[in-house]
């Protein structure tokens, strides 16, 4: 089970936090810090698995992390994970965060360009990328490794979040009987606003 | 800008929130988080972003709480919110306005409701309740998005105990033409088995219905569920290895949709779930692992491609294939595979060689030696967690020889390494390895003393504990012995004679301990010498109190005598004042020890007497007291939950049901009463059973009023001194170094500094000092690595009962001095660690008091009825007869005398299932039919005859009988054949269970076509919802030619229930006294007649409750476990269900019972 998703960037800014299994504020706190600590003081050519801190399960869990340009994204999971399974389960949530928010139109082959994740995603949609995990990830169970099963889902979500511009004045009943329908694909403006970070493309590996 | 608009937007009526103006909406709310987020990137300090979080919370108050807010609004808020619990800082005004955005808003906002929900609440968090309704509604919603959102939140968090309420909608969503539903819908389900079992053991059928799922994805979600039954109990599911099996030789094959490819693998995520199931079936296992076989090795073929995931597949693989049961060639090919791991260039797979490996070498370790040289490298690895893992390795292929060099090496990584969890682990492998195959006392001990400078105050406690136990205990040979007390003492005081302010407290205690006990040994040291170390570290500063007050007590060991008067008064007097109650206990005591060498003898014998203290864990010697107490009226005991939970009750009265019938307060209830007795045995009964559960620690604690303060904070707080950590690191290397026998190591192991050249030759060097031992030739013997392991300091078989001479004032001495308790608790916590649980008693007649309370109150009820039965002889059968009679009496209906043997037939069956043990032939046929009950036992509720197994020369049956004060299992013995057979005996066996042999186990001879009973009693003290039994009947059919023929079966809770005979006041009084409570729906039976009275007689006859009354809807039952304990039942009518609320001293049997009155009524 994975028991933990903790996302932060360089500086152990969490940009987004999942728990799995129930934590008090402060052990959640102490857990992100512990976890920076631990990750941010590896190079990127050791191993991406560390075993056995005293926080989350003991002897049990592993966390399992990949490190993007800005960004750590750390699977606290016990032994019932795979750890090449979890690694690559991380590129795939990463590739589909990428493709939901630059790419209207379903990818056929994920092509390594999309290997790579912008911290300005997760800092202004926290929320989508929750959606969007929420889809990979439920209650700590891998739900879905079928990367257009997911992309679908997200978009079914997204399609009636977009038709809700045109519609917000309806009544609820209104809008939750429309949103089953086919609207149009309409292209989306992504407004990064002001804050211009240009992420460098570098391979993970 | 944003602040215009916000004003705008507030100042409008709901009218304008409600109309267009999106854009505006928009802008205003993106540009809010937007101002948030940036403000928060320019700040520098944590406590400006404590000062701007603190504002911007209080403005989300300020506007979630105005009703002008609209839930656009509103959704924005809850995300700025999110944001500031990420950052740690609690927002918890908002919760209940994320339930209600869930709850009232649209698709949109009730997902960013529910988003926050999950993220902002726990399982037990009260609030929670208030989402079950809104969840409720949008699983019957026709919108698949609401339905996916109320799913995942459902698996994401929801109370336990109102997964009833949403159960049938779940369950009903299993069959939803949408995969993406069902898919939830399984996953959800998977969440009510983790957090409670009982509650969806009737959907295992669907669960199956779910693994055939056409779609792959369902099918995939179940498999979590299936692995995770299948690791708690593989048996039950054996018959599903070949659908298994063809699953994955499908998915192999590529069968599945192109869809579910990963870098051209086919659904790699599946097909390690699939492996990792495949594992667990087919372990020890022979005919599941031959099923599986054909499917490995093509997964293994099939997995070439270069990229991660198959290599995630191949690990799967490699792991499958040695845990099944072995098979040559597959092993060969996973062992090749294993050295592609190990070799590869990329540092995740040969981390993962390494763990491969780790696993494997207990089986092969040859393949240790052909990846010598790797292992080498990787000890020399920059990462450490290679290292680790390649220590961790090393551990496992520790032998004799390779000692030294093994653990030189883990040492040399403890004084690198500061993480904390890993030097608590790796110190604990060094003492167990130091300890094992030691080669001399010199080497152990100056390891010892690294592993103590290293491990420090991190270190297990036991550590420490285990090391002086092994001193006092002292080995097989008296010479050896004093050897190693000798040097240990040598080296403590060269250790002291040094600086000895940076040592970790615990080596501080150690040496002062071992100093205390055994300078005395070494005639040509001065005692004088000794005490002024232990004096110079008494008095040194940044000494804990503990440790002064173990360096106290070994100053007290030493001072006999009148010539060392003086120097006790000095301490005593410096040590008056001191603020530590206990040293100045102690330095008291050691001035008047000082002074009485007589009583100095008697108190601290020399030597220290070794064996076990007797210590009374249940308090006995306080009985009489309790019993006085008792009798001037005082309350008896109840432990605190009772309490808290009587409190509650008496403040909550109108919740409870039967709170008219009661007195108001428990304390009312006096010893006069004539029902106390039973409430009396009942909360002893608790008593009993907490400080059984924690005995040890309940011993602990009681014994030694010390041992909290000595493991206290001190002592697991790692002690992050910056000033103390690079010290320590340095001097350890001084105390091994300082005398001459570290040579060897030394010499096979230059330091790591040398140029190139000469690297692969000292690597070449290495590598035959690691891996001795581990040749060819010995690799038999490393199979059963403990066995050759012959343990350098073999510890005295420890004598319970031995009076040794000195041994007896021992005890006295220890209660009279509180103080020594807490300077010797690492040797007596040992001791009580190793102390044996109380003895169960094995004999039958002893009952619970609450059973013979009840049936003695059942006579008392039916005096004319049991008249009749006096003739009856037996006393079991006339209690029966009483409790009939008294059934009878208040419910107008009998006893079941046959009971239907379901469940053991069902065992049966799912015995010839997965029949590996068991021979084959079931004669259902006439040899069955011949076995009957003696006559005697025909007369109490009993079984069918069951079949458990046969052989040519003899069949087994079985007949479980219920008797009053346990369960009697009945084996009856057949032989079909002609001649007869000899030295019968039979052995039954159950881990679970008390199991008592009755008579007829052991027979000279069984005549031909004749056949023979055997009875056993069996009681259950803890529930379980079924325990299994094993046993063998061994026989000759000639002389000297033994068979054997193993059986099994398996029993239920229900077989353990009897009913427990309570009139409404004692139900009621006795509810109130226990507080482990359950709540549940059942099924209502209906079909004729009232359906409560219908459906509590059903369970009745099925299980052996005891209706206690009926009034209206509801309807109160009773029951004990033999042996075990009581449980209650209140059941109202409730719709179509029945609300069962069951209330039980022991936790589990609860859920147990509910389990079995599902099926009771589902077989109904």
């Amino acid at each position: 089970m994975i028991k933990a998703i903790l996302i932060f960037n360089n500086h152990g800014k969490p940009r987004l936090i999942r728990f799995y299994q129930y934590f008090a504020e402060d052990m959640q706190q102490q857990i992100i810090r512990e976890t920076f600590h631990l990750v941010s003081k590896r190079d990127d050519n050791v191993c991406n698995f560390l075993e056995g801190g005293s926080l989350i399960g003991g002897s049990d869990y592993k966390l399992i992390y990949r490190h993007y340009a800005t960004l750590y994204f750390v699977f606290c999971v016990d032994s019932s994970e795979s750890e090449l399974g979890i690694l690559d389960l991380i590129q795939v949530s990463v590739i589909i965060v990428n493709v939901c928010f630059h790419v209207q139109v379903f990818v056929e082959t994920l092509d390594k360009c999309f290997e790579n994740v912008c911290e300005l995603d997760l800092i202004f949609h926290m929320d989508k990328v929750h959606y969007i995990l929420q889809e990979v990830v439920m209650g700590g169970m891998v739900l879905e490794t079928n990367m257009n099963e997911i992309v679908a889902q997200v978009e079914l979500q997204n399609r009636m979040e977009k038709s809700e511009g045109g519609l917000s004045a309806a009544p609820a009943r209104a809008v939750s009987a429309v949103k089953n329908m086919n609207l149009p694909e309409i292209p989306r403006n992504i407004n990064i606003g002001d804050i211009n970070i240009k992420v460098p493309s570098l391979s993970p590996f | 800008m944003s602040d215009v608009v916000e004003k705008t937007l507030t100042a409008l009526p709901a009218l304008l929130a409600l109309d267009s103006q999106p854009g505006a909406g928009k802008l205003s709310s993106t540009s809010r988080l937007r101002h948030l987020i940036r403000s928060i990137t320019e700040l520098t300090s944590k406590h400006e972003e404590e000062k701007l979080i603190k504002k911007e919370l209080a403005a989300i108050k300020d506007q979630v709480s105005s009703p002008n807010t609209t839930m656009r609004q509103m959704r924005e808020l809850m995300v700025r919110a999110m944001y500031c619990e990420m950052l740690g800082y609690e927002a918890d005004f908002v919760y209940i306005h994320a339930i209600k955005l869930a709850q009232q808003g649209t698709v949109l906002e009730k997902r960013v409701g529910y988003l926050a929900v999950s993220l902002f609440l726990n399982e037990n968090h009260e609030l929670l309740l208030l989402l079950v309704n809104t969840v409720l509604k949008d699983l019957q919603s026709t919108n698949l998005i609401e339905v996916c959102m109320a799913l995942t939140v459902v698996s994401q968090i929801f109370p336990k105990d109102m997964i009833p309420a949403i159960l049938p909608l779940v369950e009903e969503k299993l069959s939803h033409p949408k995969e993406i539903i069902r898919r939830k819908a399984v996953l959800a389900l998977y969440k009510f088995y983790l957090i409670a079992p009982n509650q969806v053991q009737h959907i295992h059928g669907k669960f199956r219905k779910a693994l055939c799922d056409k779609d792959p994805g369902v099918m995939m979600s179940s498999l979590h569920i299936y692995l995770q039954m299948i690791k708690e109990n593989p048996a039950s599911y054996k018959d599903l290895t070949g659908s298994f099996v063809t699953i994955l030789r499908q998915v192999v094959g590529g069968k599945l949709p192109l869809d579910f490819n990963y870098h051209s693998v086919p659904a790699p995520w599946l097909q390690i779930q699939l492996l990792r199931i495949l594992s667990l079936l087919g372990r020890e296992d022979q005919s599941m692992s031959e099923l599986m076989y054909d499917v490995l090795d093509e997964s293994l073929r099939r997995a070439e491609m270069n990229h991660n995931i198959t290599y995630a597949i191949l690990y799967e693989c490699v792991k499958a294939i040695y845990t099944i049961h072995p098979k040559a060639e597959l092993l060969e090919k996973a062992a090749r595979c294993i050295g592609n791991f190990v070799l590869s260039p990329k540092i995740n797979l040969k981390y993962l060689g390494l763990k491969a490996l780790t696993y494997v070498v207990q089986h092969d370790a040859n393949l240790a030696l052909q990846h010598q040289m790797t292992i080498i490298e990787c000890l020399d690895h920059s990462d450490l967690i290679i290292k680790r893992e390649t220590l961790e390795l090393l551990f496992r292929i520790t032998n004799a020889q390779n000692v030294t060099i093994i653990v030189e090496k883990m040492l040399g990584f403890l004084r690198l390494c500061n993480d904390d969890y890993t030097i608590i682990d790796l110190v604990g492998k060094v003492a167990e390895l130091a300890e094992k195959y030691a080669p001399d006392n010199e080497w152990f001990i100056q390891t010892m003393n690294v592993v103590f400078s290293l491990g420090g105050d991190l270190m297990q406690p036991d550590l420490p504990s285990n090391f002086l136990r092994l001193f006092a205990d002292g080995s097989e040979s008296e010479e050896q012995d004093r050897q190693l007390k000798l040097y240990a003492v040598d080296s403590y005081l060269a250790v002291l004679k040094g600086d000895c302010s940076h040592l970790p407290q615990r080596f501080l205690q150690v040496i002062s301990w071992v100093l205390g006990e055994y300078s005395c040994l070494k005639e040509d040291v001065d005692q004088q010498e000794v005490i002024r170390l232990l004096k110079k570290l008494l008095e040194q500063r940044g000494v804990s109190s503990e440790t002064r007050s173990w360096a106290l007590s070994a100053l007290t060991k030493l001072c006999k005598g009148p010539g060392y008067a003086e120097l006790a008064l000095e301490l005593a007097e410096s040590l008056s004042s001191s603020l530590d109650t206990v040293l100045r206990q102690q330095a008291h005591e050691l001035c008047l020890l000082s002074q009485d060498s007589q009583l100095h003898a008697r108190v601290l014998p020399h030597p220290a007497p070794s064996d076990n203290l007797e210590v009374d864990s249940s308090l006995s010697f306080l009985d009489g007291f309790v019993s006085d107490a008792l009798a001037a009226g005082a309350a008896p005991y109840k432990p605190p939950h009772q309490r808290q939970e009587e409190l509650s009750q008496q403040r909550a009265l109108s919740l409870e049901p039967y709170g008219l019938s009661l007195p108001v307060t428990m304390s009312s209830c006096t010893l006069t009463d004539r029902q106390s007795p039973t409430f009396l045995s009942m909360s002893s009964d608790l008593s009993g059973n907490s400080t059984e559960l924690s005995h040890r620690t309940g011993a602990n604690t009681l014994m030694l009023e010390g041992v909290k303060r000595v493991w206290g904070k001190d002592g697991y707080i790692p002690q992050k001194e910056p000033s103390l950590t690079p010290a320590a690191v340095d001097e350890p290397s001084d105390v091994v170094q300082s005398p001459d026998q570290q040579g060897a190591a030394e010499t096979s192991l230059p330091e790591p500094e040398p140029e190139p050249p000469q690297l692969d030759q000292e690597k070449q060097q290495l590598a035959s000092s690691l891996f001795v031992g581990l040749g060819s030739q010995n690799s038999m013997s490393l199979l059963g690595k403990t066995e050759v392991a012959v343990p350098r300091f073999r510890r005295k078989a420890r004598q319970h009962e031995s009076a040794s001479t000195s041994g007896t004032s021992e005890s006295s001495s220890n209660s009279s001095h509180s103080s020594r308790s807490t300077t010797d608790s690492f040797l007596y916590g040992g001791l009580l660690e190793e102390e044996p649980a109380t003895p169960i008693q094995n004999s039958y007649h002893t009952l619970k008091p609450t059973i013979a309370n009840g049936s003695h109150d059942a006579r008392q009820h039916s005096q004319m009825v049991s008249s009749t039965s006096e003739n009856e002889g037996a006393a079991t059968v006339s209690a029966k007869e009483d409790k009939q009679a008294n059934s009878s009496q208040i419910l107008g209906s009998d006893m079941v005398i046959v009971r239907p043997s379901k469940l053991a037939e069902e065992s049966i069956v799912s015995q010839r299932n997965c029949s590996k043990s068991l021979p084959v032939a079931f004669p259902h046929s006439s040899d069955s039919m011949v076995l009957q009950l003696p006559s005697e036992l025909q007369e109490l509720p009993h079984s069918d005859v069951v079949s458990l197994t046969s052989d040519p020369h003899l069949s087994v049956s079985c007949c479980r009988v219920f008797r009053e004060d346990a369960l009697l299992l009945v084996l009856l013995l057949f032989n079909p054949t002609e001649t007869a057979l000899r030295d019968v005996a039979v052995e039954l066996s159950c881990e679970e269970l008390e199991t008592a042999s009755l008579r007829g186990n052991v027979m000279e001879c069984l005549e031909g076509r004749k056949s023979s009973v055997c009875r056993y009693t069996l009681l259950m003290e803890r529930p379980h919802t079924q325990v299994a039994f094993t046993g063998s009947v061994s026989y000759q059919t000639q002389p000297g030619h033994t068979h054997i023929l193993p059986f099994s079966g398996k029993l239920s809770t229900a077989d353990f229930i009897r009913p427990l005979m309570l009139n409404t006041e004692e139900y009621g009084k006795l509810w109130l006294s226990i507080s482990n409570d359950v709540k549940q729906n059942l099924k209502l039976l209906t079909g004729g007649g009232d359906p409560l009275r219908a459906t509590l007689n059903a369970l009745k006859d099925s299980l052996q409750l005891h209706i206690v009354d009926i009034i209206g809807s509801e309807g109160i039952v009773a029951c004990h476990l033999l042996r075990g304990g009581p449980c209650l039942m209140h059941c109202r009518v409730h719709g179509a269900s029945l609300a069962v609320w069951l209330r039980s001293p022991l936790p589990s049997l609860p859920d147990c019972l509910l389990y079995h009155c599902q099926r009771a009524l589902q077989e109904h």
